[in-house]
């Protein structure tokens, strides 16, 4: 029970359960006291600490900007108006609070409110789907469009596009690079003809791929209507982060061990079953490294390239908070910081998963 | 009986009785201080069904000249033949065992063995392969793991796996690297009493590079000794005249045994 319970946690990634279970099975207490403290406690009091300097910080910048605006208007307006301000300031209305780096409870609280507004969304839209059912049905039938909501994407809406941004960006990698990497792998010719392509493109800045790939789908998509800012932000995704693989995948084919290769050969393997039975699984660890610095990177350049190109996602939503100035914008950019953290993490356990689940080598990092 | 053969390379046999044929093999290494020159001038005649071990000190070319027999190593110059043929690469009649065990990790034992036997015998059913797989791992004492992944076992285990993946192709000839090489000496032991075991089933051609003195008499029907490189060549060959099928103890008893054994340290001493 206790061991089938440890061995669940350590496969979902989360091994840094094990000392506390252990504990609770009264098992070697000492070391496991430690064990928790170490990998429980330790942790978590990290989290205190950034958040209590976070609460500094903020708390320091409010008092510059504070100081500096009542300066401001003792000098322009006189010691009344000032007064007014610090007074206003100190009552905590939120029209007159100084503009910076927001406290930890700001950012909670624009947390809150953005769930609320998600939620808000949620049930506009399902009231609104519901009342034009039957029109959309009638619409079908007539040969009409059907009406599709067009109100402003809630938080989560935004989230949504991100990931399907970044997966499909992330697809269209991995069908190009892996391909090509194996190819290249296989030839070393070939590797050292196309070898000047690949490292003149590995560097070369997201904002650029956007551009190249803004001129050629624009003028595709001249004459045929449908979302050409998804369609260019995924394929400049897929374009920034395929390099990784692609290099790691040649990489991998190249460095089999000999030993396959020499048992390959004396079986006189057929070139398609050298490749599919001992190349492709042996280079299988290092491929997937590839991948998942590919899916990190294209998280990355994710949010840059939507804000960019201004397609929605969670990149859009914080430049529009940004240009916005509200007054919660600032805590609504810090939440949007910390949810695209967490999901970027969350996508690498998830390729971690994937790999320990078909790769035979085990990898924990 | 005479244990010493004067000249090796005068020893020649009828052609019908020769399974591998090293004419005046060479091997050269272009380095950049010039040419190196591995092996020169080897001659070497095995016969059907017999077991060779090679000993002779590190780096005197005995892994060249096994990879060259194996085709997985150009030849320079002279010309290897298997029954009369001249090799082309490396190919299913000439089965190897490597030092590493080099199994598939992401392969069971199984899958391993049927590698190779899905390439030798194209035309059988399914569970006719399934059978000869299960055979030659049972022969190896693998029968309680086919389904286990090759990098689930241990070194040892690996190298059953190997033995039977080896012979399952059913070569004329099998080229064996030091494959025990890695292993401790209880697992050695053991190991060599399964690898002459199948060997004595199956009779085939056995050639195997060793360091170990006392595991090239056990094993072999003669033992051919290196020169030291470069240019290393056949500098004796020694018949070892035990009856088989052996054992361990009987040969340690056997009053040859330590006359044999003083003539390869003999040699490689000198």
């Amino acid at each position: 029970m206790k061991d089938s319970i440890i061995r669940v946690i350590k496969f979902i990634g989360l091994g840094f359960l094990e000392p506390l279970i252990r504990l609770i099975n009264k098992e070697e207490p000492k070391k496991n006291i430690k064990e928790v403290f170490r990998k429980i406690v330790a942790p978590i009091a990290s989290v205190f600490i950034f958040v209590g300097l976070w609460q500094l910080g903020s708390t320091a910048l409010y008092n510059i900007e504070a100081d500096y605006k009542i300066e401001a208007t003792l000098k322009s307006q006189g010691e009344a108006e000032a007064q007014k301000v610090k007074e206003c300031m100190e009552s905590g209305d939120p029209s007159c609070q100084p503009n910076t780096l927001p406290s930890p409870a700001q950012v909670y609280a624009s947390y809150l409110t953005l769930l609320k507004d998600h939620k808000t969304i949620a049930a506009d839209k399902k009231a609104f789907k519901e009342k034009t059912f039957e029109l959309n049905k009638k619409r079908v039938k007539q040969g009409k469009s059907i009406i599709t909501y067009t109100g402003r994407p809630s938080f989560v809406d935004q989230i949504k596009t991100s990931l399907k941004t970044v997966f499909a960006g992330f697809l269209l990698a991995l069908f190009i690079a892996v391909p090509i990497g194996i190819v290249i792998g296989l030839s070393s010719t070939l590797r050292g003809s196309i070898n000047w392509v690949i490292q003149i493109l590995k560097p070369v800045s997201p904002v650029v791929w956007l551009l190249l790939v803004f001129m050629i789908v624009k003028t595709l998509t001249k004459n045929s209507e449908g979302d050409s800012a998804f369609i260019i932000s995924f394929i400049s995704v897929g374009l920034c982060s395929m390099w990784a693989t692609l290099v790691n995948t040649a990489m991998g084919v190249a460095s089999v061990n000999t030993d396959y290769i020499n048992v390959a050969k004396i079986l006189r393997l057929r070139p398609m079953q050298k490749i599919f039975k001992v190349i492709l699984p042996a280079s299988l660890p290092l491929i997937f490294t590839g991948l998942r610095i590919t899916l990190s990177v294209a998280w990355m350049v994710l949010i840059a390239i939507e804000l960019l190109a201004q397609s929605p996602g969670l990149g859009s939503f914080v430049w529009e908070e940004f240009q916005n100035g509200a007054m919660d914008s600032n805590s609504k950019i810090i939440v949007a910081m910390f949810i695209i953290g967490m999901i970027g993490f969350a996508l690498d356990r998830i390729m971690l998963f994937i790999q320990n689940l078909i790769s035979f080598e085990k990898e924990t990092i | 009986m005479t244990l010493i053969t004067n000249n090796p390379k005068i020893e020649r046999f009828p052609s019908n009785e020769v399974m591998l044929d090293l004419i005046d093999l060479k091997k050269v290494y272009p380095t950049p201080k010039g040419d190196y020159v591995v092996l020169e001038n080897l001659n070497l005649q095995i016969k059907k069904e017999e077991f060779i071990t090679i000993i002779g000190h590190s780096g005197c070319g005995k892994t060249t000249m096994l990879s060259m027999m194996a085709g997985l190593n150009e030849i320079s110059g002279g010309k290897i033949s298997v029954l009369g043929t001249s090799i082309k690469g490396p190919g299913p009649d000439r089965g190897v065992i490597f030092q590493a065990p080099s199994l598939m990790p992401w392969l069971t034992t199984m899958e391993n063995v049927m590698l190779g036997v899905k390439k030798v015998y194209p035309h059988a059913s399914k569970k006719q392969k399934e059978d000869i797989c299960k055979y030659y791992l049972h022969k190896v004492g693998m029968e309680s793991s086919f389904h286990k992944r090759a990098s689930d076992i241990s070194q040892g285990e690996q190298q059953r796996v190997g033995i039977a993946r080896a012979f399952a192709i059913k070569p004329k000839v099998l080229l064996l690297d030091e494959p025990f090489g890695m292993l401790d000496s209880l697992t050695r032991g053991q190991l060599q009493d399964v690898l002459i075991d199948v060997w004595n089933k199956e009779k085939i051609t056995a050639v195997m590079i060793t360091h170990d003195v006392d595991e090239a008499i056990f094993l072999a029907d003669r033992v051919v000794m290196m020169t030291s490189g470069p240019r290393a060549k056949i500098g004796d060959v020694l018949p070892i005249e035990f009856e088989r099928p052996r054992t361990r103890k009987a040969i340690l008893e056997h009053d040859d045994y330590y006359k044999y054994r003083k003539h390869l340290i003999d040699f490689l001493e000198h």
